[in-house]
């Protein structure tokens, strides 16, 4: 076990592309990290630079204190899961565990006794004579899994293992992780597509962009106070709401109203330099049906009429798209997590609005509908650098802070 | 309807494949028919011998020239085609696999060689030889087939090195392989069917030259047996060495039918299956 230090870390490949720019990471000894971010963003191939798999073009890499960048991945005690699972199709589930153990050149008995401790707690036992051709796609993840423990490593690398798998078993697997991970205390750093495996596993987040962090931290402290536009609508789903806001007469218009604002965000809007359009950001759940909103909680925000366009009831809760006026918010980082979720999966740069009212609700499709929203929790962008004006010493308190 | 029109598919199949079959096999079927009929009803016409005899058979094997050529043969062709698919093996991995330099003028070369026609190498071949004394040696024919049989080896087996994986390579030196641990445990035993597809044409290769083997060599030290057969004569001047001809031909087939039927067993498909998903 040891805690791994990226100092600076940049790859450059050889035809020019920068794959990862600069990337101080600090992660501690037993610590579980989720490397998130879209498709090309650099996370296999930071993995893969931890891992040995890739040169390190600049920077430092520490494992445990010590200098590794220029050790071979076999000497840096370090395991991996693939995405693929690459389990060795020549040889049995115990040969496919064993392999890392025989390789160490231990002896028979310390091997059998370590594959069928690790066989129990992946539930392999009865699968170890079996060719991995004959697994099912869980059971194989299993193995792989089996393979990177029975070797008590430094640390895990895992490249999203569980992407290959369909819903249901990706949400029994990720429990499977989670709990191995606890049991085991080894370091983690966990590569992932999926939100929810990034919300519900890591002890921490890092998301990246174009092969640099964007913002590091606890899962929900990203999603309560995102540094810039591209977390915050990377990380939530349904993502969160942007529209469209200028600052007039010291108010915000928008296509909700116009909106107060708070004396430090008003301050910082007078600078000379400072942006004239914003995008306003509001997550589905700070909206509620104005009916159901008690007098105290009206105070803390505003209402508004839109006409609602589609009602989706999820038993808990409802879905409800409403329409509103204006154009949509544009901005660099929308359009590419746009682009990454596919257009259709992405509202948030829309003109429609994706709110989450209470099941009791009457809402129905078709109708005007009044809207209550939480002024205490949007959030304000700068379109040019993406920034959250909102944040202030790294918290965000909505567009009303004074 | 559906199951008559795939019988109807399966038909015209069955007979076109049988078609085929006939015309690559009537030559042979009448070659090994030739083999055992007598001198005296050699030249009837008949495809089923009227009169049976086994003396072709007997003759060539009674003859020193013919065994010795058959050992001759079944040796060069032996270890030619182990040097060669060895060699392949190590310059496809590295093609297929890593990045160094001269990757390009390595596969350029290869395929320069294959090219060359060689015909037009056999007298420089001659002289180099001789002035070696490794004219009529089996090194002197084993050096040749290997170098003729490299680039057939190395496209041959860097196709099926690309089949194969990356994953499980990275995976194996995870594990904590060496690049040489990675290969002759994880790569090379998924790559045996290619291996053994490329042993097969090697082998084939080397044990057909005629081109070589009549113009590097001179006596029955190292001539092999398509050479051989050209030298047959028959007992004495005026007989009529074609039954024996016919004989050894069918003899020398056998070695390729087995080696092919030994190696057909290993090459079974979806070797690699369950390895990786997608
Ligand atoms: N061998 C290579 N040579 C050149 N560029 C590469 C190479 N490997 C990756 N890249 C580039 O580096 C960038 C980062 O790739 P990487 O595989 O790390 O992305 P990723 O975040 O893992 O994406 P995904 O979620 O799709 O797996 C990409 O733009 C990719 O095109
Ligand atoms: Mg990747």
């Amino acid at each position: 076990m040891a805690d791994i230090v990226l100092d600076k870390v940049s790859k450059k490949f050889p035809d020019g592309t920068t794959a990862v720019r600069d990337v101080d990471l600090e992660i501690a000894d037993g610590e579980f990290v989720i490397l998130v971010g879209p498709s090309g963003c650099g996370k296999s191939t930071t993995l893969n630079m931890i891992a040995g798999l890739e040169d390190i073009s600049s920077g430092e890499l520490r494992i445990g204190g010590q200098r590794v960048n220029d050790k071979a991945p076999r000497d840096r005690d370090i395991a991996m899961v693939f995405q693929s699972y690459a389990l060795y199709p020549n040889m049995t589930v115990r040969e496919n565990m064993a392999f890392p153990l025989r390789l160490a050149k231990m002896d028979r008995a310390t091997i059998d006794q370590k594959v069928d401790e690790a066989a129990k707690v992946l539930e392999l036992t009865s699968l170890l004579d079996r060719k991995p051709a004959n697994l099912s796609g869980g059971q194989r993840q299993r193995v792989a899994m089996g393979r990177a423990i029975v070797r008590q490593p430094k640390a895990f690398l895992m490249d999203e293992p569980l992407s290959n798998l369909d819903a249901k078993l990706r949400v029994q697997m990720r429990t499977v992780v989670s709990r191995l991970q606890k049991q085991l205390g080894t370091t983690t750093v966990y590569v992932t597509h999926d939100q929810t495996e990034a919300m519900t596993l890591g002890d921490r987040v890092v998301i990246m962009r174009g092969g640099a962090i964007q913002q590091v931290g606890p899962p929900q402290e990203l999603y309560d106070h995102p540094n810039n536009l591209f977390v915050a609508g990377f990380i939530g789903s349904p993502s969160m709401n942007f529209l469209p806001a200028t600052v007039e007469e010291g108010r915000l218009r928008t296509a909700l109203g116009d909106l107060p604002i708070g004396d430090r965000i008003r301050r910082e809007l007078e600078g000379a330099d400072a942006p004239r359009e914003l995008i306003l950001g509001i997550r589905p759940e700070h909206f509620e049906d104005a009916e159901l909103v008690d007098e105290q909680t009206r105070d803390r925000g505003m209402e508004f009429t839109a006409p609602v366009d589609i009602v989706e009831s999820m038993g808990s809760d409802k879905y409800v798209y409403l329409t509103v006026e204006g154009g949509r918010a544009t901005a660099a980082e929308l359009e590419e997590l746009a682009a990454d979720a596919g257009a259709a999966d992405f509202a948030g740069a829309g003109s429609n609005l994706v709110t989450r009212l209470s099941a009791e609700s009457t809402v129905t499709e078709g109708e005007d509908r009044r809207v209550w929203f939480n002024l205490e929790k949007l959030h304000l962008f700068d379109p040019s650098n993406g920034r959250n004006l909102t944040l202030h010493e790294g918290r965000s308190a909505g567009a009303l802070a004074g | 309807m559906a199951d008559t029109t795939a019988r109807r598919a399966k038909l015209q199949w069955g007979l076109l494949n049988a078609v085929v079959v006939v015309f690559a096999l009537i030559p042979v079927l009448w070659i090994m028919s030739l083999s055992f009929k007598t001198p005296a009803t050699l030249t009837d016409g008949k495809f089923i011998p009227r009169e049976w005899t086994l003396d072709n058979y007997r003759n060539i094997f009674g003859t020193d020239q013919f065994v010795r050529a058959l050992i001759n043969s079944i040796g060069i062709a032996m270890i030619a085609t182990v040097i060669a698919v060895v060699l392949g093996a190590m310059a496809a991995y590295a093609i297929s696999r890593l990045d160094f330099p001269g990757k390009r003028l390595l596969i350029g070369v290869s395929l320069l060689i294959a090219m060359f026609p060689q015909v037009s190498l056999v007298s420089p071949l001659f002289e180099i030889e001789r002035q070696l004394g490794l004219f009529d040696t089996w090194p002197g024919l084993i050096l040749p087939y290997i170098t003729f049989a490299l680039p057939l080896a190395i496209y041959t087996l860097s196709a099926f090195f690309k089949q194969i994986p990356w994953d499980l390579e990275k995976a194996a030196k995870m594990d904590g392989a060496t690049q040489a641990q990675a290969f002759r445990r994880v790569i090379a035993p998924l790559a045996a069917p290619g291996l053994f597809t490329t042993a097969i044409l090697v082998f084939i290769f080397c044990w057909n030259d005629f081109l070589f083997a009549i113009s590097l060599t001179s006596t029955e030290r190292s001539r092999t047996v398509p050479v051989a057969l050209s030298f047959f004569t028959g007992a004495s001047q005026f007989e009529d060495p074609t039954g024996a001809i016919c004989a050894a031909a069918v003899v020398i087939t056998v070695p390729i039918i087995l080696f092919v039927l030994f190696f057909q067993r290993r090459i079974v498909s979806g070797l690699t299956s369950g390895a990786v998903k997608g």
